[in-house]
């Protein structure tokens, strides 16, 4: 009876003790060991405090003053993520079919995942400065840089999609003789265009996003007026830009979580 | 058997009602306008447009071969890319959990503490990362501190919201019985609450610690450190051999970044 223990344990969550410690030693030591090896100037960061205090100071209260630079970087930015996603999404509908495994034979669909894995890989600020620098400044790297953004996701969504469809009403099509453009048209793109409006409407919403934040390295934009914003150390209009960018989003969020509500 | 008339009242089958199809051809029309508008209005040198293919293909060759001369130090650099992504990661994950606590309906003291957590999880979620380092490269000074501290602003919205929706959709029971026992606040928060989100805490934070390693690749463009900085360095010095490098790095750890994740979202799920 004594050997019975009166006292529940909550059983740990993972089972094996070996394991357990060795994730909790090894845990340890990383976090320790880089903590301590990382290359940190604390003295500067130390300053941080006074130099938050004076850049709030400077941002209070936002200054709305030159609300037209606000509204032209806005309409670029608008601009940019509609013309991004309608490249995109044209773009990603022959990507997707590529990179379906029932629809593509083995070498295309490879390719075609090669591009969706690439296109996803890179964030868009990257893609952005690699752009700024072929083509120059200016609101047509954004479009580019946003192409490429949207193909990762929309190609991909759209393939997985493709990959769950009924294939009998392909096999229909084809026991019926047609040629494989109207196989495309009456038989795949009825079942995945539902899908392919909400992703486009989703795209559109996170383009909008994304389009504010390559501007910071010259692809134009909204993001562009804030970078020199912060670069003349004009806090109060970069707040200002900051939050309009908020609300933007978040109305834009909204706006889009409603039509795809609406649309499935 | 009935005929095409009986069935849709027409004669012959079509895929769309008229009704049906002014609708689509109305949706097409509008998009068609947006696109065009956005097209003529946007201020686009149209010159470089047509040079832009030209532009590429020139900018790919010159990136081929790749030069490894530096690789010692990108790989160094890429080490530093990886920590600030798990550091902020694991600073974001701490302190989301008590702005989950706060934003989720049924765990809040009252409206106000819910306002104040659903407050700071939209402000944290809605500025970008890259806002996030321009504020705090110019707080901090350049450096890895203003990039772990960027990435964890920015997260700790993404885990908590999502966090703070499982907190949301948990079985109530447990905490009633813990509550029927006489149980403290914090043990039917450990034993009741803590368990049954266990898994999506786990399954976010291996999701957002991968997206942190996209997204800490490209705060050296900031000046908020990792490989952002050596890329940025080797595109302005038109250092394009290197930039390949660099480039291939960044897509190397991000696939392998990928596959770390999957493969723990596995064993732990």
């Amino acid at each position: 009876m004594s050997a019975v223990r009166d006292h529940w344990r909550k059983p740990p969550f993972i089972a094996n003790p070996v394991l357990r410690w060795c994730v909790i030693v090894g845990a340890v030591l990383y976090f320790g060991w880089v903590g301590l090896t990382m290359p940190i100037d604390w003295g500067r960061v130390a300053e941080g405090i006074a130099r938050a205090g004076r850049i709030f100071g400077g941002a209070f209260p936002p200054s709305f003053e030159r609300s037209g630079l606000l509204i032209d970087g806005f309409m670029e930015s608008l601009k940019i993520a509609i013309l991004a996603t309608a490249g995109g999404v044209f773009l990603s509908i022959p990507i997707a079919f590529m990179a379906a495994r029932n629809i593509a034979p083995l070498p295309i669909f490879y390719l075609g995942r090669a591009i969706i894995i690439v296109a996803r890989s890179f964030h868009p600020v990257i893609v952005a400065i690699v752009f700024v620098k072929a083509v120059g400044f200016g609101p047509f790297a954004g479009v580019l840089t946003l192409i490429v953004y949207s193909i990762g996701f929309v190609a991909k969504m759209l393939a997985e999609r493709i990959e769950e469809i009924d294939f009998g009403q392909v096999e229909a099509m084809r026991a019926s003789g047609a040629p494989y453009i109207s196989t495309l048209v009456y038989a795949i793109f009825p079942q995945i265009m539902p899908r392919q409006v909400g992703l486009t409407i989703y795209q559109l919403d996170s383009n909008l996003r994304a389009s504010a934040v390559v501007g910071i390295v010259g692809a134009g934009g909204i993001g562009a007026t804030l970078a020199n914003a912060f670069g003349r150390y004009d806090y109060d209009f970069a707040l200002a830009i900051t939050i309009v960018i908020v609300a933007v989003i978040l109305v834009s969020e909204g706006v889009s979580g409603q039509i795809r509500k609406r649309i499935q | 058997m009935t005929s095409i008339r009986e069935q849709f009242g027409r004669d012959e089958w079509t895929r769309y009602t008229p009704k049906e199809k002014l609708r689509r051809w109305g949706g097409l029309a509008l998009c068609a306008i947006v696109i065009i508008w956005a097209l003529g209005s946007i201020e686009v040198v149209w010159a470089w447009v047509w040079g832009a293919p030209m532009q590429m293909g020139d900018l790919f060759a010159r990136m081929y071969p790749p030069d490894t001369t530096n690789l010692g130090s990108i790989l160094n650099v890429l080490w530093d890319t990886v920590n600030i992504a798990t550091f902020a990661t694991a600073f974001a994950v701490l302190m989301s959990l008590p702005v989950a606590y706060l934003a989720a309906q049924n765990t809040t003291p009252n409206a106000v503490t819910l306002w104040i957590g659903r407050l700071i999880l939209v402000t944290s979620r809605s500025v970008n990362t890259i806002i996030w380092a321009l504020l705090f490269v110019a707080i901090f000074g350049p450096g890895i501190v203003a990039g772990i501290v960027a990435i964890m602003f920015r997260s700790i919205g993404f885990i908590g919201k999502l966090l703070g929706e499982a907190i949301e959709e948990i079985d109530k029971r447990p905490v009633e019985a813990l509550e029927a026992t006489g149980a403290s606040r914090f043990k039917v928060i450990v034993y009741a609450i803590v368990p049954q989100v266990m898994p999506t805490f786990w399954a976010v934070s291996i999701l957002r610690w991968d997206i942190n390693l996209r997204e800490s690749t490209v705060l050296g463009l900031v000046g908020a450190g990792g490989i952002g900085i050596i890329l940025q360095g080797a595109i302005d010095t038109f250092n394009w051999p290197e930039a390949a490098t660099v480039l291939l790095a960044i897509l190397a750890l991000v696939i392998l970044g990928e596959i770390v994740s999957a493969f723990l979202r596995r064993r732990i799920l």
